[in-house]
């Protein structure tokens, strides 16, 4: 294969590039600014991660280069989309935050945008090598951010659990690639696909199975979840909201496209694997945030359930589930970051001067600050699934995705567990509301960048739910060429 | 389909759902200190809402029975989801019950409430904007997010403005409805998946959706489904134990609107949905109805005798009005169903006019007790006189609203079989026990009251209190023009019953037929049912 075999096409992938490109921008200028300046850096990769935005939309063109390892189409662009507003809502929100909390040092802006390429390469990857160098991009940064409070012990404890977990699954994934390679003798997914014959006794099945375990340990599922709580907790705040929605996001975008490309041959097989690992992560991630006094890990299990449902719409198998996939991340995206921006605000700094961490310090915040308790309730009325907002049309969408494809059980277990969620996300509304302060602390004011946040995150759980057609068309329209 | 929908040339419809939200949040924005303005303002927005939604009585056509004033837009294509709303014979009475209740909530609330003034009036009005979405939906999704939005202003009433045991009353509340509708939300899918796989139109139209039936097997687990969501918020026994917490904790407009409104969604989704879309799984559960039904007619009706505390014992009064009701519609003929509805509106009267009544003198006292009490008659005639008057149209009494629903319903009980018709009587009975009693201890005797001499109503209250004085004697006496209004209507859903119940027996033959043939016959019989 010459040159040309390769099919070099540079402006497929122009937002990997571009971002790439802009964290090594933003790595250098870091050395030539003092302490006290660094916030600068994450101005200017918010600005450069808003300009990349309109070249993200733009590739959506399927376009399969570099010899076939690459697939961007519309499908990784709406990904994209989503990574890059994830990161720049981050980056915002850690603006106020590393300043609050004196953690400001010039690689963490960085190293968010080297996780976002991390997440783009995933996304687009159609070769399971090149999927696994993006894997490990993202998962790396990762690493380095949830350790980023090295003075505290919980960081650092979550940040080892996070490495070692990670590591474990990591392998655990390249095992399962390596079973995939054996049996059908290619790493490129169409390729695997069309070497899928019924022939290749169980090592395939083998192939498929460890690759879902380390997608379940991406995705926090059941019972492959251990790390989450810890790590959500111990990670500085705006790192958790990036790594439960960005990370989470691109695994279930980068495993859609394995299991859907690569493996639509065994596809009963994999989905009734599937099946129980969403209804017991639905259930033990709802049941299990019951009991949780700390907000952050309460939003840890309820993202843990989250990730239960999202699956029933994977492992359906048709274009309304992948699109209702899809379009759940995107509410999510919103709902989760506008919640994850109070909590930011909320927690973590000096002492005083903010409210904490337990469910119960929310007491009475409408007196003292009426408009974050009203955003917070409409966050969490959105992850509870209550219309009007977006949380319900995401469920919805998924739930008929469910019903239409006969998973009559999933869709109840998912309703039942929708229902237990209730108790804890009403909890958090009733400390809010219903319950008076006993102290009276004077809260600081919420900053510019986090006010951005909170208005737009506020306004897209809304928009998503009131007028949710032209996203959902847009995921339509993305996932149809996979199950042509 | 269409011809029988007159299209309105202004989109009133849509003006009274939304133009309450508008007011709400207009008066978010206003000062906190000005509360008076607030108040004025809460009220008079509630009141052009009111006086706007006259226009549909004085514009409304009682010889069509379909939809009238409809609009409908495309909203959500891809499921085929549409912003359809349209008021019909048996929606008209309840769209103007709750307009009217809203601005009695608002005088209810005038001097009772104080704290956080701006949000209370506001979340009135968001009550009224989905109580009303709720009665004008003909799309089931539309219904449905109406249905679960109401939720969060009213959860937000008990919960912050409650009494005593405000916390848990407000949660159980939460957690009971949203777990019983949750289930509907599953049935609506089967519906809809269904009617599309027979037909291919993926809609939720609930109009189109009636023209083809489901099968009698499918219908049966949609009806469960659909119970559990509608028979939560009736409530029917055993699924009412929500009530009594509820109501007792809200605010006095609180525990109006509830009674009076809310509780209105289950019954009225029981004959706008699950009769015509479920016609042969209604017919199957129709006994274990009307079973429920009657339990809860008598067992409610003891359980009232039995509270000591007034606002409590309205509360359980529901649950055995509300079972007259679910009986009078779950007969399955004309009379029944007409009672039905008819008792729903009096039901709205009567208990809201009850409750607002309770709240005036737990204002005066901040007791409930009724031991507190006795020959209140003395030192207040006006609210023993509008007291009395109240009582007898919750007792059924003629020449009272509560007579012709009564009547009615005995009406159609009797029709279907006699016991039903002994069972009710003596239910009525029952309930007239406890109302007399409440009186008799209140009211009649030497006065006695530990705070020493009670005021009697004042102008506002009196006001408030002749409202529900007129339109218990104007239907009472003059009940025609609201049967009117309901007749075509309910004869056409009647004959839609029928007419679905005889398709879905001939869909449940064919495919048992078919089930033993070869695919290519099957799908021809498909083709012709198309």
């Amino acid at each position: 294969m010459g040159l040309s075999g390769f099919n070099i096409n540079l402006a497929s992938v122009m937002p990997e590039i571009l971002t790439t490109g802009l964290a090594i921008v933003v790595m250098v200028l870091d050395f030539f600014l003092d302490r006290k300046r660094k916030y600068l850096l994450g101005y200017l990769s918010i600005i450069g991660l808003l300009l990349i935005l309109p070249v993200a939309v733009m590739t959506a063109e399927k376009t399969p280069s570099f010899g076939g390892t690459v697939m961007s189409d519309a499908f990784s662009a709406y990904f994209n989309v989503i990574f890059i507003i994830s990161a720049v809502f981050t980056t915002l929100i850690s603006v106020d935050y590393l300043k609050k909390t004196g953690l400001e040092r010039g690689e963490y802006y960085y190293i968010i945008l080297f996780a976002t390429v991390g997440m783009m390469v995933m996304t687009s990857a159609n070769d399971l090598i090149n999927f696994y160098v993006g894997l490990e991009l993202m998962a790396l940064s990762f690493y380095i951010l949830v350790a980023y409070r090295i003075g505290s012990s919980r960081s650092v404890e979550g940040a080892l659990k996070y490495f070692v977990l990670g590591a474990l699954s990591s392998g655990i994934l390249l095992y399962g690639i390596t079973f995939a390679y054996g049996a059908t003798g290619s790493t490129n997914l169409n390729a695997i696909a069309a070497g899928v014959g019924g022939a290749e006794g169980p090592f395939l099945t083998l192939g498929f199975a460890l690759i879902a375990v380390g997608f379940g340990f991406k995705v926090a599922a059941f019972p492959f979840h251990l790390w989450a709580p810890d790590v959500y907790e111990g990670a500085p705040t705006p790192v958790t909201a990036f790594l439960s929605i960005g990370s989470k996001a691109a695994a279930f975008a980068a495993f859609l496209r394995i299991f859907i490309v690569a493996f639509p041959g065994v596809q009963d097989q994999w989905s009734g694997m599937l099946w129980l690992l969403s209804a017991a992560t639905m259930i033990f991630g709802s049941v299990a945030a019951i009991s949780q006094k700390n907000i952050v890990r309460m939003l840890a299990y309820s993202s843990i359930a989250h990730a239960g449902i999202i699956l029933i719409g994977f492992l359906i198998y048709s274009d309304i589930g992948t699109a209702g996939v899809m379009y759940y991340l995107l509410v999510y995206l919103f709902m989760n970051m506008g919640a994850f921006a109070v909590v930011a605000h909320l927690r973590d700094g000096k002492k005083g001067a903010v409210i904490g961490e337990k469910i119960s310090d929310y007491r009475g915040l409408v007196s003292q600050h009426p408009i974050l308790a009203l955003l917070m309730a409409l966050f969490i009325f959105s992850l509870a699934g209550i219309p009007p907002t977006g949380g319900f049309v995401a469920k919805f969408v998924v739930l008929s995705a469910a019903i239409s494809a006969k998973y009559y059980w999933l869709a109840s277990i998912g309703v039942a567990t929708t229902v237990i969620s209730l108790f804890f996300y009403a909890k958090v509304i009733f400390y809010m509301f219903m319950k008076e302060s006993e102290v009276v602390s004077e809260l600081p004011g919420t900053g510019v960048c986090f006010n951005i946040v909170l208005f737009c995150t506020a306004v897209g759980t809304i928009f998503l739910g009131i007028y949710p057609t032209p996203f959902i068309d847009l995921a339509m329209k993305a996932v149809k060429p996979f199950f042509m | 389909m269409t011809q029988d929908m007159a299209m309105a040339s202004w989109p009133i419809l849509s003006i009274l759902i939304f133009l309450p939200s508008v007011g709400a949040i207009f008066i978010l924005f206003l000062k906190k200190e000005e509360t008076e303005l607030i108040r004025w303002m809460g009220l008079g927005i509630s009141l052009l809402v009111f006086l706007l939604s006259l226009y549909l009585p004085l514009t409304f056509d009682a010889s069509n029975p379909g939809f009238q004033w409809v609009e409908k837009a495309v909203w959500i294509k891809t499921f085929g989801i549409g912003y359809y709303i349209g008021v019909d014979g048996i929606s008209l009475l309840l769209v103007l019950l709750t307009t009217f209740i809203t601005v009695v909530c608002m005088l209810a609330s005038w001097r009772d409430t104080t704290k956080k003034l701006r949000a209370y009036t506001a979340l009135f009005l968001f009550t009224e904007t989905f109580s009303l979405g709720v009665f004008m939906a003909q799309d089931l999704f539309l219904f449905y997010v109406f249905w679960e939005a109401v939720l969060i202003p009213m959860v937000f009433i008990i919960g912050i403005w409650g009494g005593k045991r405000k916390l848990y009353s407000s949660i159980k509340f939460f957690l009971f409805t949203f777990l019983g509708s949750l289930f509907m939300l599953l049935g609506v899918l089967v519906i809809y998946q269904y009617h599309g796989s027979i037909t291919g139109v993926y809609t939720f139209d609930s109009t189109i959706l009636a023209l083809t039936p489901l099968a009698p097997a499918v219908q049966f687990w949609v009806f469960i489904a659909f119970f559990l969501g509608f028979a939560v918020k009736v409530p029917m026994f055993p699924l009412h134990t929500w009530l009594p917490d509820a109501h007792t904790d809200a605010p006095t407009a609180g525990s109006i609107v509830l009674a009076a409104v809310l509780l209105k969604f289950g019954t009225y989704a029981f004959v706008r949905f699950s009769l015509p879309l479920l016609p042969n799984a209604s017919m199957q559960f129709a006994p274990l109805m009307i079973a429920i039904s009657l339990f809860a007619l008598i067992y409610g009706a003891l359980l009232t005798i039995a509270q000591k505390d007034m606002k409590k014992l309205i509360a359980y009064s529901s649950v055995s009005h509300m079972g007259l009701v679910m009986l009078g519609i779950f007969v399955l003929n004309i009379e029944g169903l007409k009672g039905g509805l008819m008792q729903m509106v009096n039901h709205g009267i009567s208990t809201g006019a009850l409750f607002l009544l309770v709240g005036m003198i737990y204002e005066r006292t901040h007791t409930r007790m009724i031991g507190d009490y006795t020959g209140l008659f003395k030192h207040m005639p006006v609210y023993g006189v509008v007291f009395f008057i109240v009582m007898l149209s919750s007792m059924g009494i003629p020449s009272t609203n509560g007579f012709i629903g009564e009547i009615l319903v005995l009406i159609g009980a009797f029709k279907a079989h006699w016991f039903y018709a002994v069972v009710v009587a003596l239910g009525i009975l029952l309930g007239a026990v406890y109302i007399l009693w409440l009186f008799q201890r209140v009211f009649l005797g030497d006065y006695h009251y530990v705070g020493g001499r009670l005021k009697d109503l004042g102008l506002r209250e009196t006001v408030t209190a002749l409202s529900f004085i007129v339109l218990i004697f104007v239907i009472g006496l003059y009940p025609k023009p609201f049967l009117n209004v309901m007749d075509a209507s309910f004869t056409k859903l009647i004959s839609q019953m029928e007419q679905n119940y005889k398709k879905a027996e001939l869909r449940g033959k064919t495919s048992n037929v078919t089930a033993g043939l070869s695919d290519n016959i099957a799908a021809t019989v498909k083709e012709t049912e198309r």
